[in-house]
């Protein structure tokens, strides 16, 4: 038992972007915690404003390199709004399999190259002996089968090219579809595997937690309304209403409450509240680990990310098996006059919030992102707090491993959780 | 013998980082015969930045403490390599340096309570830079061509 401790972990290893922790035990008990996220700023929020609508979207793809599909997608869906732009159901399904690349690859690379070295003991993948190697092999694999389709429907895996406001400026030829499919179905065997070890693993951190997310009707995470684990539904346009921005003075990205309290977004957000939508074929095969939802255990949030792992898979193979591809013409960019857009999304780390308001002269005035790791920063934190009294028995090596494997659980993307202006200081 | 690489981002949204993870998927094994990665925080909590071939750099350097570390990877590489547009040119991590002056002053605050710099800079306003990978993301064929190159340069594989 450690009565004095100081804990400073400094770069969070095996996530996306950079993190302190800092801790601070007397006496026995928990005196201080800080998570700090110190990616260093972009001001995205400013260096938009007095832009030309239309450069907006690769623009803020820029915020982040893991999730660019996210980030373009949701921005695309803004500026549509502004302009009255409602896109055809082929570019609805152009933009899903986009999506789904992205969630493809990203889940992926978080599950077998930052967790599982977690669950097998090891510090990274390079330490797995050669016993591994098939699972290495099937990581890759996976990982490539996202890349590809995002590469196929959007031109590239990141800061896409083809994805454009109101179309496609490429469509997928019949033979690189047909490629397409065979890899998506050879990928698909593998994920039961990496889904038992996450359903197998004993890791547990439960406590009561407000989930939120969009409730697709499709699971795709492109539209639905916003909906809660208290039983609220809110409009997209809403969101911004019930949302509480914390001002948390050592990290570059702010925090947020939701109608004044903790919350998460995310996988296992989306599973508890949405695994009724998931692909019927999917669904089918998952009987038995669908139960495990909802929960409130952290590292479920990584099973729940398998899951979605297939469900992606399977919903794009039955969206290029059953649809034809058309050459699309650019619509005309049309503003009438002042507007505002908001577009909301799930990107693989939770709900995506995009605001811009535009002038008459086409040029952004305002904008607004809300992203998913700074909503989770307040619970991660107490997360924290809340597990240190539980593990002070533990070696100082054990309880770094304990509270850097929780975070990690998340999944968090420091890139995009920063490089927006706090408003206010206090 | 393996190369002994660094793997380092800084002010930026690590994409080169992603392409450079994705390129693995074809590759990882015969890169895991001929690299040993001795910082790649991204893949692993037990990182040196002590006696590298090779350090490839992403991002722009926007903070004093970042420039410092900066200059400490240069001092123990062989090789300092830019990858991705805001390593090689600043943007677009450096869109703050053109920001008006009541922008400016908006942003002032947050820049004095994080230690940032006045300006964000490329690698080479700072540093000796070896070789430039540019795009936004970083070319996937132009590092595959300059890793090559640096495997016979350290006399990994045959020229």
């Amino acid at each position: 038992m450690h009565d004095n401790l100081d804990i400073n972990i400094e770069q969070l290893s095996k996530t996306e972007g950079h993190a302190d922790l800092e801790v601070k035990i007397r006496k026995g008990k928990v005196e201080d915690v800080k998570l700090k996220i110190i990616e260093n700023k972009r001001f995205y929020t400013q260096a938009v404003r007095k832009r030309h609508y239309s450069s907006i979207p690769q623009f803020v793809s820029r915020i982040c390199g893991t999730c660019s599909i996210a980030h373009l997608t949701c921005c695309i869906k803004a500026v549509e709004r502004c302009l009255d732009i409602v896109p055809s159901e082929q570019i609805q399904i152009q933009r899903k399999l986009s999506v789904y690349g992205m969630m493809i690859r990203d889940h992926a690379l978080h599950l077998y190259f930052f967790c599982l070295p977690d669950i097998f003991n090891k510090d990274s993948i390079f330490d797995f002996d050669s016993s591994k190697d098939n699972l290495i092999k099937q990581a890759f694999a996976m990982k490539s089968a996202g890349n590809n389709l995002s590469k196929l429907i959007a031109g590239r895996a990141v800061h896409p090219t083809l994805q454009k406001i109101g179309y496609f400026s490429k469509i997928p030829s019949k033979e690189q579809i047909r490629e397409m499919i065979d890899q998506l179905k050879n990928t698909r065997e593998h994920v039961f595997e990496l889904i038992e070890l996450f359903y197998n693993s004993n890791f547990e951190f439960s406590r009561e937690t407000i989930f939120i997310s969009l409730d697709s009707k499709d699971y795709s995470f492109l539209d639905g309304s916003i909906v809660t684990s208290t039983g609220l539904k809110v409009k997209e346009e809403d969101f911004w209403n019930y949302l509480e921005r914390i001002i948390i003075p050592y990290s570059q990205a702010t925090g947020f409450k939701f109608s004044t309290k903790e919350y998460m977004v995310g996988a296992l957000a989306r599973m508890n509240l949405n695994k009724d939508k998931l692909y019927i074929d999917s669904k089918k095969e998952l009987n038995q680990f669908l139960k495990v939802f909802p929960s409130n255990n952290i590292y479920h949030n990584n099973l729940a990310q398998a899951i979605e792992i297939l469900h992606c898979l399977d919903h794009s193979i039955q969206l290029l098996e059953t649809n034809d591809f058309k050459s699309q013409t650019p619509p005309k960019l049309t503003l009438k006059g002042e507007r505002r857009g908001i577009g909301v999304i799930e990107a693989p780390r939770g709900t995506l919030y995009h605001h811009l308001e535009i002038n008459r002269d086409s040029k952004v005035t305002y904008a607004n992102f809300v992203i998913p790791t700074a909503q989770n920063q307040i619970k991660m934190e107490n997360d924290i707090r809340l597990l240190l009294p539980k593990i002070l028995n533990k070696q100082k090596h054990e309880i770094y491993h304990e509270l850097e494997k929780v975070i990690r659980a998340y999944d968090p993307c420091m890139s995009c959780a920063s490089h927006f202006l706090k408003l206010k200081w206090i | 013998m393996k190369l002994n690489v660094g793997w380092f981002s800084f002010t930026c949204c690590e994409d080169s980082t992603i392409v450079f993870i994705e390129l693995m998927n074809e590759r990882f094994f015969e890169w895991r015969k001929l690299i040993n990665f001795k910082y790649f925080r991204t893949f692993k909590s037990n990182n040196s930045i002590d006696d590298l071939d090779i350090a490839f750099v992403e991002g722009a350097i926007s903070s004093k403490k970042e420039e410092e570390t900066l200059r400490k990877i240069r001092e123990n590489s062989k090789k300092l390599v830019a990858i991705g547009s805001c390593a090689c040119t600043g943007s677009p991590a450096n869109q703050r340096n053109f920001f008006d002056k009541k922008t400016k002053n908006e942003i002032q605050f947050i820049l004095e309570r994080f230690n940032q710099k006045e300006f964000v800079l490329p690698l080479a306003d700072l540093v000796k830079v070896d070789d430039y990978i540019s795009g936004c993301p970083m070319d996937e064929k132009v590092f595959l061509a300059k890793l090559d190159k640096y495997f016979k340069e350290f006399e990994l594989i045959n020229a």
